[in-house]
């Protein structure tokens, strides 16, 4: 016990395990935690003896300072696995730490019913309890956040993947519409993926149109001319279309030079340049269908 | 002159520079530049952004909206605490980088705003500042 500089917070947990429980549901509950439709009662109650179990036994140990130690490793796979279901569920990062949050009244009444009449052990037994609880509801938030993080880098994988479709216009004849910002990474994927069309359908004209493209500063004009050039050395003409008027002076203004490109405002006439170079022509019918 | 409004935002990886080009395009909407302004301020936004980025190890943005008279204007500041730029003429020519990319990012913007200011020491740090009037 604190007297002797022990804390008695691991007997309080292992003698008053029902109890706490009993209250610590109770506070779930007055807590306002959104469960009804998500967890059930029997659920939710066999959650917490785990999670109070576990705890009780990491806290056998005497360290109540450093979560990250290893006699806490089933503690906090417990505190993670709660923390994923309940992500998926849709609970808020609130209702997450609110599962751990929650334990502290139960815990705090114990105490003060053990040190009522000594009030700086029970001022230094709060103090731990306090410090413990708290570590261990910020971890539900980072693995709320990591989860989230994760989610967001598995949807940014999936928009390069998406956004990079090499389309055949004719035979011969191909057409790249690139969206949004032409970061490296994408640029590497909108590369490759051209080259092996090129390749596949031996086709003699590409068209890079960059109407999706909201800002053309140095890299992305870079990039282009990379583009352009690794087709060329494939022996297939590009074109670039889609330039749009604004996007015309801002490159006259940086300075880069694109007049060893073919240049067009509209894909529409870029696909004429194109059919026209294949040797296609296009006519209108005289004759009624 | 007054500034009106000002933001700073920290500038560290290639993902913010997309956030530095959406919320400068913000700032020049709202502000009421015409397109053709619009599109020169978020470009030369974009290379600042991204030579701080690549050459200075990362810094802060900011943004003021400032107004002198009846004529708005947008000012961004870029500040980092990278290596400094020893010849600040030479890195003002066309063409000549130290990395891989065109060497036309500093110029270029230059071309793009009304104003340019830059300020650098080695191992300090660099300072720029680009203003658009309308």
């Amino acid at each position: 016990m604190s007297l002797n500089g022990k804390t008695t917070i691991p007997e309080i947990l292992k003698k008053y395990q029902a109890e706490l429980l009993t209250d610590w549901l109770k506070e779930q509950a007055a807590a306002g935690i959104r469960r009804d439709n998500f967890i059930k009662e029997t659920e939710l109650r066999q959650q917490c003896s785990e999670f109070l179990s576990l705890l009780t036994n990491a806290t056998q140990s005497g360290n109540l300072s450093d979560i990250f130690a290893p006699e806490w490793s089933q503690v906090r796979e417990m505190l993670t696995s709660i923390s994923n279901s309940r992500t998926r569920q849709g609970f808020t990062p609130r209702d997450i730490a609110l599962f751990v949050f929650s334990f502290k009244r139960p815990l705090f009444d114990h105490l003060r019913k053990e040190f009522a009449h000594n009030g700086e052990v029970l001022a230094d037994e709060i103090w731990s309890a306090t410090d413990l609880l708290d570590k261990l509801g910020l971890l539900t938030t980072e693995i709320y956040q990591k989860n989230r993080e994760e989610l967001i880098a598995r949807q940014q994988e999936e928009m390069l993947e998406l956004s990079t479709p090499v389309v055949k216009l004719w035979e011969g004849i191909l057409a790249l519409p690139l969206i949004g910002t032409l970061d490296s990474a994408r640029t590497q994927i909108v590369m490759e993926s051209l080259l092996q069309m090129i390749v596949e359908t031996s086709s003699q004209v590409v068209i890079i149109d960059i109407t999706g493209v909201p800002t053309v500063d140095t890299l992305v004009a870079q990039h282009l001319l990379k583009t352009v050039a690794a087709a060329r050395l494939m022996g297939t003409d590009c074109i670039i279309s889609g330039i749009r008027p604004q996007i015309a002076q801002t490159i006259v203004h940086l300075g880069v030079d694109l007049s060893d490109v073919t240049t067009k405002a509209k894909l529409g006439d870029a696909f004429l340049v194109a059919l026209s170079r294949s040797g296609f022509k296009i006519s209108r019918s005289e004759g009624e269908f | 002159m007054a500034v009106q409004k000002d933001e700073v935002m920290s500038v560290t990886s290639s993902a913010d520079i997309v956030l530095v080009r959406q919320i400068v395009r913000k700032w020049s909407v709202e502000l009421g530049f015409s397109l053709i302004d619009q599109t020169k301020i978020v470009t030369a936004a974009s290379e600042l952004a991204r030579n701080m980025v690549d050459y200075g190890g990362g810094g802060k943005l900011r943004l003021e909206a400032l107004s002198e008279g009846i004529r708005r204007g947008l000012r961004l500041t870029f500040e980092d605490t990278g290596p400094g730029i020893p010849d600040i003429d030479l890195a003002l020519k066309d063409g000549y980088t130290t990395g891989n990319g065109l060497g036309l990012g500093l110029s270029g913007s230059k071309r793009l705003m009304n104003e340019f200011e830059i300020y650098s020491r080695v191992g300090e740090g660099t300072r720029i500042a680009i203003t658009k009037w309308r």
